[in-house]
């Protein structure tokens, strides 16, 4: 399985797009310095464009890489080795070669602009972290629709629809439901809607770590207050990595099942 | 080597093998022939585990054939589309098949034979239809495996490279390889075939030696012998139904043998 990593990591690392991908992080964090000197500040700017724009690229890159990898894959799998490292090979390929564009990208004017000597570290790389696992997430969510759609204007359609589902809808959805809903008690049924968005997960991951009350919003708020932060950024974490492993076994399931 | 018994795959509502019964056990080149969509590219393809049959099952070497693919170090495939990754250069992607198989490859040979070196680390986005197809050949030939399965090998491939590839191919004949064909070239098919299998909505109809195949439809040569079996009417399916079948009931065993 590592050489099918590495084959499509490198395969992917030369990418026009990827570089684009790099570059934008790069001008976009290398920007957000230029308009403001505070690190606290640029990460939580950062986080609102990283929340919106990582899950929406890995998902497009996942259904992209593995229709264009079709053929290919008939090849790879006429050779002496099992299936399922094809095709987890190539999800973790694809899903590390964009975690790390974006830690490049993200990471390279942080750097620059002494993170290491901040008090702010911990809090960066706890949005570090959050984009390495959404750009596993959704990759991997990408790479399923693709594996599982054959029509490929499908494929790209629905990542689409998730994409907006997950990064628009659902929050506007939430706070319709919870106007609607006001006079009940919603904290518990907040948290557990929460967990089905890892977009959400992500974004009380950072606030909560970053203690800004302001900017948590309900859910964020909740979770603060129920499970105070180090047992609520436990929680919040834990579902991110199911998140990332349930797609990732799905992949699993559908590649041994079939047809080429 | 192989051996195939009542193969049977749907895709949806389209049945592409209805009771496939075959084997290849003789070194030769074996011609699978057939219209477009009559499963020729299925009925390879599940050889090599790509495709997951509905019925029946597949022997390599006297064992069912498994998703683990360890089997698969004995066969070369061609596949019928050539597109790789395109940003990998060829070097790179002949050494990351090679480390695939534990066998000897003879790339380097290969690459001269089809004059490939030139465009060893151009990246293989940037290559022609024919120099993929060419690159296609060099990483299925490049082992020596007792089968080699080739789906349209002459797709792309200009006259020069034509001649080499059936080089090949008779060589591989000499060294006492199975081979299977697909291909809808008849000259091809007349000049080096050893036995012909003639598929037809996943049946087989025709399943002999070329001259058999001419002789039984009264034609001179192979193209004219297959358009007649097509549009002669002439044709019943070789075998549709297993060759026996058991029923049980609560008291009996019935055993019909048909012959």
């Amino acid at each position: 399985m590592l050489r099918i990593i590495r084959y499509s990591f490198a395969d992917l690392i030369r990418s026009r797009w990827l570089y684009f991908y790099t570059g934008f992080y790069l001008v976009l964090t290398g920007a957000l310095f230029f308009i403001s000197a505070d690190l606290s500040k640029v990460i939580v700017s950062l986080m609102n464009a990283i929340l919106f724009i990582v899950p929406l690229v890995a998902l497009l890159f996942g259904v992209m890489v593995q229709y264009n990898t079709r053929e290919f894959t008939e090849l790879l799998l006429a050779q002496p080795i099992p299936r399922r490292s094809i095709f987890l090979g190539q999800y973790l390929g694809i899903a590390s070669a964009l975690a790390i564009s974006f830690l490049l990208g993200a990471g390279i004017p942080f750097v620059i602009s002494g993170i290491f000597i901040s008090s702010e570290i911990w809090n960066f790389s706890i949005l570090l972290l959050s984009g390495v696992l959404l750009s596993y997430i959704f990759s991997a969510l990408g790479y399923l629709l693709a594996l599982i759609n054959d029509n490929r204007i499908r494929g790209f359609g629905l990542a689409i629809v998730v994409w907006l589902a997950l990064a628009v809808i659902y929050d506007g959805l939430f706070l319709l439901g919870l106007a609607w809903f006001s006079d009940y008690p919603l904290e518990n049924a907040a948290i557990f809607i929460t967990i089905f968005n890892p977009i959400d997960l992500a974004r009380i991951l950072i606030l909560l770590k970053l203690d800004v009350s302001a900017l948590m919003g309900y859910t964020g708020a909740v979770f603060n207050q129920f499970l105070g932060t180090s047992l609520g950024m436990g929680l919040a974490l834990i579902v991110l990595v199911i998140w990332a492993v349930l797609p990732v076994s799905m992949i699993r399931f559908i590649s041994l099942r079939k047809d080429f | 080597m192989i051996q195939i018994h009542h193969l049977k795959k749907t895709f949806g509502r389209l049945e592409v093998l209805r009771g496939i019964d075959l084997a290849f056990d003789q070194p030769g080149i074996t011609a699978v022939l057939g219209p477009n969509g009559s499963g020729k590219s299925t009925l390879l393809k599940s050889i090599l585990g790509m495709v997951l049959p509905d019925g029946g099952q597949i022997q390599f070497r006297n064992k069912p054939i498994d998703q683990l693919g360890a089997y698969r170090k004995d066969i070369s495939y061609l596949p019928q589309i050539a597109r790789f990754p395109e940003n990998l250069r060829v070097a790179e992607l002949i050494k990351m098949i090679e480390s695939f198989r534990p066998q000897v490859s003879r790339s380097t040979e290969l690459i001269q034979h089809f004059g490939l070196e030139s465009v060893l680390q151009s990246q293989l986005g940037h290559l022609s239809g024919g120099t993929r197809q060419k690159v296609n050949l060099v990483l299925t030939l490049m082992y020596d495996t007792p089968v080699i399965i080739l789906d349209e090998p002459t797709a792309g491939l200009d006259p020069v490279a034509l001649i080499k590839l059936k080089e090949l191919i008779i060589q591989a004949r000499k060294e006492g390889k199975i081979l299977l064909v697909t291909t809808h070239i008849m000259s091809l098919v007349e000049e080096l075939a050893d036995r012909v299998v003639f598929l037809l909505e996943g049946r087989i109809y025709f399943d002999g030696k070329p001259d058999s195949l001419k002789e039984r439809v009264h034609e001179p040569n192979l193209e004219k012998a297959i358009a007649s079996l097509l549009s002669g009417g002439q044709l019943t399916p070789l075998s549709s139904n297993p060759p026996s079948q058991t029923r049980m009931n609560g008291k009996a065993i019935h055993s019909i043998l048909k012959t």
